[in-house]
């Protein structure tokens, strides 16, 4: 479908005249300023572009986005956006939600779209706290969470969402950085050409009710040793030195280091399309023992649910005539004169 | 044996009941008896009851399932009140029924189920077949079970297999009864049980058997006929009102060149709703079963911002679920059908009983100043018209439409007339294309309704959501002046729409001693009562009211013409409230909330009370 249009579109097409209303420092810039960046690339008219949010800091972004837009109500994105991509399967649908906003009052929706598999992007800003309400816990906080809801520590287990994404049958779950412009970049263009829900978290940095989340990870400092850069069949080495890797021990991974007792080919090597192996590196976001792996943790090729419809609707036009008459009258019609 | 002379008793209706257990097939008794009572030519309507649990307890008085239908050669309005005929299939059935039997009614029993177990089941003492209990009704015992057992002594099928087709035999005897032809019901059951030949046969005997059984022995004296009622020109099907209702909202998808999306949750009596749009694939509709009714409605706004003409259809507690939802479409402005079927509330309430209780809910029952249009059909067959006439507002004036609908004309069928599509009103979109002078929240017309501008359409690309909007932009603003400007133009919006609705027009005379109100399902009874009193000769006119936010223009002027007005309802009078609150009134209520319809009977003694003041 790309027209002469698409090809002239520049990042500049896709900023809307409205001021962004972001904290100074918030996580949310990096990530709009990576898909307005993006979208003028994906050869797709930029009258095709829906973008569907729910409530929350993270939901503002359709405003800044010169697209089509719908801010809708808390939780419910996923569920708008698979209303709107049946009603028009020619869009790209994409979701911009937030941890509270997808996985605590929408947690239905969310895990209800990834089983039906309908083809959108859903971009989740985990910033691991409630932003717009002012820094209540969420659903992804560590237990123990100080907060002014939780002033004796948060009591209940975190989510984790890429795993909650692939216990609901997910078939694109990975995960990016705020701060690894570099890295979001291609995996949201990944994300755009799966067909299916593509479930990208991103880690964001809320620097005003939960600074630092985050900071582990994005520190020059520390985050060759805590981040796990996932690529495609190649070994999960990691390490300021790229020194360490990760071996399965019995069903569990633990960490090794290069050298003396194992080489490169010892090292366990990521392939996207393993269940088993997804289902692992989704399991230990919250190790301290082991890296937070990042990128595609698992891809999968499915029917979507729009195909599958439409094609029912096919099958059945073809099979029946669409006669409004004749369904009026059904089998027991008989007619005064 | 030889056919015995029996006497044939013209009489210009009946009305009778099917009563069983939930397993004895009562539903599709009487839903046969119906389609043959329609094709014959008779004006009818039906009523049928089930139980909320799908296998209740068998045998008692909870799992009770009965059909009830009046017919005629007359105009009526509803399934009846006291019945001529009841058939009880078993204890329980007789026991919930039998008071609404009349003095030397029929009662025909199955007694092959009045064992010592049904019936205590039942709260018996003693078999009510024996002593004299039913003294004073015509008692007409026959052990169908057994005669079908025999009936069917040569076809390979298990006995309880064979005891499954005694309800035809019921339905047989009936027929025999009314003098009808068996053909309607043979083709049912040969299309019905097309790849089981065995049971095609079971049935077609049990049938026949039931029917010659009447024919043949003297146990009924007298058989009954019922001549055509006089209809207009046209033709006709008897339908339900569910299924009219699904039929107009895809006429109205035809008629406006959208495709149809319908979003919902299953709940009962609403289903069916979405079991016929399912079915209408090759029209294009689009049905999505949501994981619940919070997403059914808001997929469906999804799916109105990207141009389809979306519904979602529930009941009060999915209505409950969906409020939030349907502010956020009060607020964008976009078109929406939301079908209420009522049943008995609050909470689970009455699943499967009717009532009308959610008028309330739907004239205030979200946040914030939040109005929406509210239509309510009158009869299984208006289901049709107030389907369209929904989708007709919600489309011109970019605004969400609530249609009540209940339990009763849901579930209840009568004869409709199938209308020529093309005297249907226009259709009328807001669609727009044009890029120059476009702005989402631009009002500049007459109706109110704001540009829709698809996704899909270049150069109109825009953002809309639940924060207030600036007027003509859409852009979010938290400015005092234009908040309280954009809630007085959602409410001007509907106020605009009183003038494009049909004026109020009382049946019966514009001035008098009474007028009486109604709304939604409550049309048959209130109308063959007010038919009756004005018969003899009372000053009583009934006013129906099908659009209840707006109202008629006129009906201000009406209400002051009677010297009282009485509104009938299925509630604690939220009608009522509204309109003595909205034209200062004092206006008399009529109130049940039994889960049940009014009978015409109790209507009409209110009137007589109102009116003689007795
Ligand atoms: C029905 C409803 N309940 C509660 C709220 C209040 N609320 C708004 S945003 C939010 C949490 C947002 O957290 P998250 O999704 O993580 O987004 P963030 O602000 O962190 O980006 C809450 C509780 C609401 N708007 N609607
Ligand atoms: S509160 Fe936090 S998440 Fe919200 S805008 Fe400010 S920094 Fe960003
Ligand atoms: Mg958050």
């Amino acid at each position: 479908m790309a027209t002469e249009n698409t090809q002239t579109l520049t990042r500049q097409d896709f900023v809307s005249d409205q001021d962004v209303r972001w904290c100074p420092g918030c996580g949310d810039y990096a990530i709009l300023s990576q898909v307005q960046k993006l979208f003028p690339t994906l050869g797709i008219p930029k009258e095709n572009f829906l973008i569907i949010s729910g409530i929350g800091c993270s939901s503002r972004f359709p405003y800044y986005m010169d697209t089509y837009g719908f801010h809708s109500i808390h939780g419910r994105a996923p569920a708008l956006a698979s209303g709107a991509k049946i009603a028009n399967p020619d869009l790209s649908v994409w979701v911009a939600t937030g941890d509270g906003d997808a996985m605590s009052i929408g947690g239905n929706h969310f895990i209800h779209v990834l089983r039906r598999n309908i083809d959108m992007n859903i971009l989740m800003f985990n910033n691991r706290i409630y932003g717009l309400t002012k820094g209540q816990y969420s659903p992804t906080s560590e237990v123990g969470k100080i907060t002014k809801s939780t002033p004796m520590g948060s009591l209940d287990y975190p989510f984790n969402p890429p795993q909650l994404a692939l216990g609901a049958s997910g078939t694109f779950i990975a995960r990016t950085i705020d701060r690894e412009q570099k890295h979001m970049g291609p995996i949201l263009e990944e994300a755009h050409k799966h067909k299916g829900t593509s479930f990208v978290e991103i880690y964001q940095n809320c620097n005003i009710f939960n600074d630092g989340a985050f900071s582990d990870l994005t520190e020059k400092e520390t985050k060759a040793e805590t981040q796990l850069v996932l690529e495609q069949g190649e070994p999960m080495i990691f390490g300021a030195e790229k020194n360490k890797g990760l071996i399965l021990d019995g069903s569990n991974f633990k960490v090794v280091k290069l050298g003396s007792h194992y080489n490169a080919d010892d090292i366990l090597k990521h392939d996207k399309e393993d269940k088993n192996l997804a289902m692992l590196l989704s399991e230990i976001t919250y190790n301290p023992e082991l890296p937070v792996p990042i990128g595609i943790l698992y891809q999968e090729t499915k029917s979507t649910y729009d195909d599958m419809m439409t094609n029912q609707i096919e099958e059945a036009k073809q099979k029946n005539e669409a006669d409004l008459e004749k369904l009026f009258s059904g089998t027991n019609s008989w007619v005064v004169d | 044996m030889s056919t015995v002379k029996k006497n044939i008793s013209e009489v210009d209706g009946a009305t009778i009941r099917f009563a069983g257990d939930s397993g004895d097939g009562m539903q599709l008794t009487g839903s046969q008896f119906s389609d043959n009572t329609a094709i014959f030519g008779n004006d009818l309507a039906t009523l049928p009851d089930f139980p909320a649990e799908i296998r209740a307890p068998k045998g008692s008085l909870a799992g009770v399932s009965s059909f009830q239908l009046q017919f005629s050669n007359k105009d009526i309005h509803t399934p009846g009140d006291d019945l001529d005929v009841l058939v009880a299939m078993n204890p329980a059935g007789l026991k919930v029924h039998l008071g609404e039997l009349k003095d030397n009614g029929m009662l025909i029993i199955n007694t092959a189920n009045f064992t010592s177990k049904n019936i205590k089941l039942a709260g018996y003492d003693d078999n009510p077949l024996d002593g004299n209990s039913l003294d004073g009704y015509q008692v007409i015992k026959v052990d169908m079970t057994k005669l079908v057992a025999t009936a069917l002594e040569d076809l390979g099928l298990s006995s309880k297999l064979k005891a499954r087709s005694t309800n035809m035999f019921a339905l047989g005897l009936l027929y025999w009864l009314y003098g009808r032809s068996l053909d309607s019901s043979i083709n049912f059951i040969q299309k019905k049980f097309a790849k089981a030949p065995d049971i095609v046969e079971a049935n077609l005997k049990a049938l026949n058997s039931g029917y010659y059984y009447g024919e043949t022995l003297e146990v009924i004296k007298t058989t009954y006929r019922v001549n055509k009622a006089k209809f207009e020109k046209g033709k006709y099907r008897n339908i339900m009102g569910n299924n009219a209702l699904a039929l107009g909202l895809l006429t109205a998808a035809q008629r406006s060149g959208l495709d149809l999306y319908y979003g919902g949750y299953p709940i009962t009596p609403a289903s069916d709703i979405l079991h016929y749009l399912a079915q209408y694939k090759s029209f294009g509709v689009k049905t999505f079963q949501a994981e619940d009714e919070i997403a059914g409605v808001v997929s469906a706004i999804g799916a109105a911002f990207a141009g389809n003409l979306a519904i979602t259809a529930t009941s009060g507690p999915g209505v409950a679920l969906k409020s939030e939802a349907l502010g956020l479409a009060v607020i964008t402005e976009l078109p929406l059908v939301l079908v209420n079927v009522q049943r008995g509330g609050p909470s689970t309430g009455l699943p499967t009983k009717t009532e009308q209780s959610d008028l309330n809910q739907a004239i205030y029952g979200r946040n914030g100043e939040a109005p929406m249009v509210v239509l309510a059909a009158a009869t299984p067959s208006d289901c049709f018209m107030m389907a369209y006439e929904s989708c007709r507002i919600a489309l011109k004036y970019m605004i969400p439409v609530i249609l009540l609908s209940d339990g009763y004309i849901g579930n209840g069928s009568e004869p409709w007339k199938i209308p020529d599509v093309n005297t249907l009103p226009e259709m009328e979109t807001r669609i727009y294309k044009k890029k120059e002078g476009y702005a989402p929240y631009n009002h500049g017309n007459p109706d109110l309704a704001r540009p829709w501008a698809l996704p899909g359409t270049p150069g109109m690309e825009h953002r809309i959501g639940g924060l207030e909007k600036w007027e003509e932009t859409g852009h979010v603003s938290y400015d005092p002046e234009n908040h309280q400007r954009m809630v007085e133009l959602r409410q001007n919006k509907i106020d605009i729409i009183a003038r494009d609705i049909a004026p109020a027009k009382p049946f019966g005379k514009e001035s008098g001693d009474l007028l009486v109100i109604g709304w939604g399902g409550t049309h048959g009874a209130i109308r063959s009562a007010v038919e009756t009193a004005q018969d003899e000769g009372m000053s009583v006119s009934h006013l129906h009211l099908r659009h209840l936010n707006p109202f008629p223009k006129n009906l201000g002027e009406i209400l002051v013409k009677f010297q009282k007005v009485m509104i009938a309802e299925l509630n604690l009078g939220q009608l009522s409230t509204i309109i003595r609150s909205k034209f200062l009134v004092d206006a008399v209520g009529l109130n049940k909330i039994q889960g049940k319809p009014f009978t015409q009977t109790e209507v009409y003694n209110e009137i007589t009370k109102l009116v003689k003041g007795a």
